[in-house]
């Protein structure tokens, strides 16, 4: 491996009197694509920006390779930034952008012309070498941007929303290139963003980050269907959140007793003591939805609601179904076996939802969203 | 039908710098080709002769002082004006700074020189000063030599550089820097390489604004110079009123005025292209700006 592990820990950053960061601690692995992922305002950027040496850390140590890096400038630190905004230098090529930090150096031409066209070609780009950055799309100073960070050979690599500025079709297309881009250059990738479709799509491990605070860690599908809390079940996808009090354990299960619902059997993986106030997280794709009744299994969890609203999407159909105990719930339907004539359910129809008891986590509740997620129905990820 | 608006638009300005530009000119050309009336003024009868008194060595001696004065006292203006224009951009009240930047316009400009007489004279409060603080027991000459007179065109023209190196530096986009900075350049590198090629419509702008306008200076060199710091236009103004030579005064304006645009179209060319793009983007393109010169010749 190229690339640098990187260790932050303890840091804490303030800007007059706001807390941007609240004691932030990673342990990133070399070559791991690490994601920080988190609404915007969070603080990903602050941390990014300690991690680069742009800002200093009120408390706590970066260290790179094991080696202390706090109080090292910018210039001194093996790690390049993609900014969220290019920052292409507008008086210069796309070729003396690329050569900018070889120049500094004084390098030979012939090298210089090597390294250059050798990383232009990384990210397709050989073509656009002697234009200016103002006649490049955003997708193609995205790339140049790319390029520029790495012909330094940095071991780490820092990526601020890189991709928050194109439309959709070229995120996705840009997404797949960083991602065999980091696999062709091996090197650590931390990549910010606020949009949990990329992180999960091209990560090894994310970070969840709020308001300062690393809510979780983990892989992609650890983050998804294990979320810790009800913040990270809510921002990472579209979840059902029910609130309830654990009424009995038995093994990996616990039974919690939901307001108006009834006990609903669930998978417990962390702490889930008697007594205590906690939110059972069902994602909407696990719900079978039915017009007659499954039948009683056991670790199979049973509601009746009548359909609220039928959104249909092409691949699939999204439901809110109101709940006989009250509430609502949101259910994804694939329409995988649409031709085989599945029965359409429209508004006002009768069904029931089921769902296994390993398909539903207990999760930490949030004192605060507690109140407002009553029973509540999926939520779109925060912005 | 379409109608050319434009033209009708652009008439009050065509009038304007017909009347007070393009005549005068006009006047001066056409009274350096004329004979010298004995009492000032000229006869209509066309020669050669200012021209051919230009080439007198303590008039070429001025003009290479002028030159001299007024690139050094650019140079210093710039320098000053940098950082200053550098730090109001960057700081949080703008508008408070331009201000301060603006209020010495309040005062006419005769007698902001009289203030630095008052200020760097014999009997002046800088003597004063050093003299409370023990440091000499008599005065210091401090005025009626170069150095005064680059001294105070400096302060005269610090305004005109700072207002257009502000402007540009504004809307210079700081995460440049920090690019810079990421891929290996310190802090000067920075600077130099980054910052200062995208402002370079701002300083074409700020050095043409000041070099300009000091290349035809009159009155500082009037007041604070005395007759060994003489420049071209107290030389032009002594034609006018002492000698009574008027052609020869029109001829050494015209030296004047050709060579300060061969200055500035030179310097705007060479600008120009190594940083096309950037002036243009910045719109203060040097053809804009010199079209809003400080006439030459006023202080
Ligand atoms: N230089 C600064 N001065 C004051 N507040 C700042 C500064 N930089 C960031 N902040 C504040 O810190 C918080 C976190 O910002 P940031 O790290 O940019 O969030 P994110 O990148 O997650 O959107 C925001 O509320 C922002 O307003
Ligand atoms: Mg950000």
């Amino acid at each position: 491996m190229k690339g640098s592990d990187v260790t932050v820990s303890g840091i804490s950053k303030s800007f007059g009197a706001f807390k941007a960061l609240k004691g932030v601690s990673l342990e990133i692995k070399k070559g791991e694509f690490f994601s920080l992922l988190g609404p915007s305002g969070c603080g990903k950027t602050t941390l990014l920006r300690v991690i680069a040496g742009f800002e200093e850390p009120d408390s706590g140590i970066v260290g790179i390779d094991g080696r202390d890096v706090s109080g090292l400038p910018p210039d001194k630190r093996r790690c390049n930034t993609v900014f969220q905004s290019y920052a292409l230098f507008p008086h210069l090529t796309v070729f003396e952008n690329v050569a900018f930090p070889l120049r500094l150096k004084r390098l030979p031409n012939r090298l210089v012309r090597e390294l250059v066209m050798k990383h232009l070609s990384l990210v397709q780009l050989e073509g656009h070498a002697e234009k200016r950055p103002s006649m490049l799309s955003g997708g193609q100073k995205q790339r140049v941007a790319i390029a520029r960070a790495l012909i330094n050979e940095p071991s780490v690599l820092l990526l601020d929303e890189p991709l928050s500025a194109l439309d959709a079709k070229l995120r996705q297309r840009m997404l797949v290139e960083l991602d065999s881009i980091h696999d062709k250059v091996g090197i650590t990738f931390i990549y910010v963003t606020h949009d949990q479709q990329e992180a999960l799509s091209v990560s090894d491990r994310i970070a969840v980050m709020d308001q300062g605070l690393v809510l979780q860690i983990g892989s992609p599908q650890q983050i998804y269907e294990n979320p810790a809390s009800d913040f990270v079940a809510r921002f990472i996808g579209e979840t059902n959140i029910f609130a309830g009090v654990v009424a009995s354990r038995e093994g990996p299960f616990a039974t919690v007793e939901c307001e108006g619902l009834g006990p609903l059997l669930v998978e417990a993986n962390g702490e889930a003591p008697l007594g205590a106030r906690v939110s059972v997280a069902v994602r909407p794709e696990k719900i079978r939805i039915a017009a007659e009744s499954p039948g009683a299994r056991p670790e199979l969890n049973v509601l009746s609601g009548v359909v609220e609203e039928p959104i249909y999407s092409g691949f699939q159909t999204k439901y809110i179904i109101h709940l006989a105990g009250g509430g609502s719930v949101t259910v994804f339907r694939q329409h995988a076996n649409w031709s085989e004539g599945v029965p359409d359910l429209k508004w006002k129809d009768e069904v029931y939802l089921s769902w296994s008891a390993r398909d539903s986590v207990v999760v930490e509740s949030d004192a605060v969203a507690n109140d407002e997620v009553v029973n509540g129905a999926a939520r779109p990820p925060a912005p | 039908m379409t109608r050319n608006y434009g033209k009708i638009y652009a008439g009050p300005q065509a009038l304007w710098l017909t009347v007070f530009f393009a005549a005068p000119l006009a006047i001066i050309v056409a009274y350096s080709f004329m004979k010298r009336d004995l009492y000032g003024g000229v006869l209509p009868q066309a020669s050669l002769e200012a021209y051919r008194s230009l080439a007198n060595p303590t008039l070429l001696s001025v003009a290479w002082r002028t030159l001299w004065v007024s690139f050094i006292a650019t140079v210093f203006t710039i320098l000053i004006a940098l950082p200053c224009g550098y730090s109001i951009a960057r700081s949080g009240n703008q508008a408070m700074r331009l201000f301060l930047v603006i209020v010495p316009f309040w005062t006419n400009f005769l007698i902001r020189i009289y203030a630095w007489i008052a200020i760097l004279g014999n009997e002046g409060f800088l003597n004063d000063l050093l003299k409370i603080l023990g440091l000499r027991t008599n005065s210091v000459q401090f005025l009626y030599n170069q150095g005064a007179v680059i001294l105070v065109l400096v302060y005269m023209y610090l305004p005109y550089a700072i207002l257009p190196l502000f402007s540009t530096i504004d809307k210079f986009d700081f995460t440049l820097l920090e690019a810079a900075r990421d891929l290996g350049a310190t802090r000067m590198q920075a600077l130099m390489k980054v910052l200062i090629p995208n402002i370079r419509g701002g300083l074409v702008t700020a050095v043409l604004f000041t070099f300009i306008p000091i290349f035809g200076a009159y009155a500082v060199p009037l007041l604070v110079g005395g007759k060994d710091a003489y420049m071209l236009g107290n030389v032009i103004a002594d034609q006018v009123t002492k000698t009574r030579n008027w052609p020869l005064a029109s001829s050494i304006s015209m030296g004047v005025t050709v060579l300060t645009g061969l200055a500035a179209v030179i310097f705007a060319a060479t600008s120009r292209r190594t940083a096309q793009h950037v002036v243009e983007d910045s719109g203060i393109g040097p053809l804009s700006a010199t079209a809003g010169i400080p006439s030459g010749g006023q202080a």
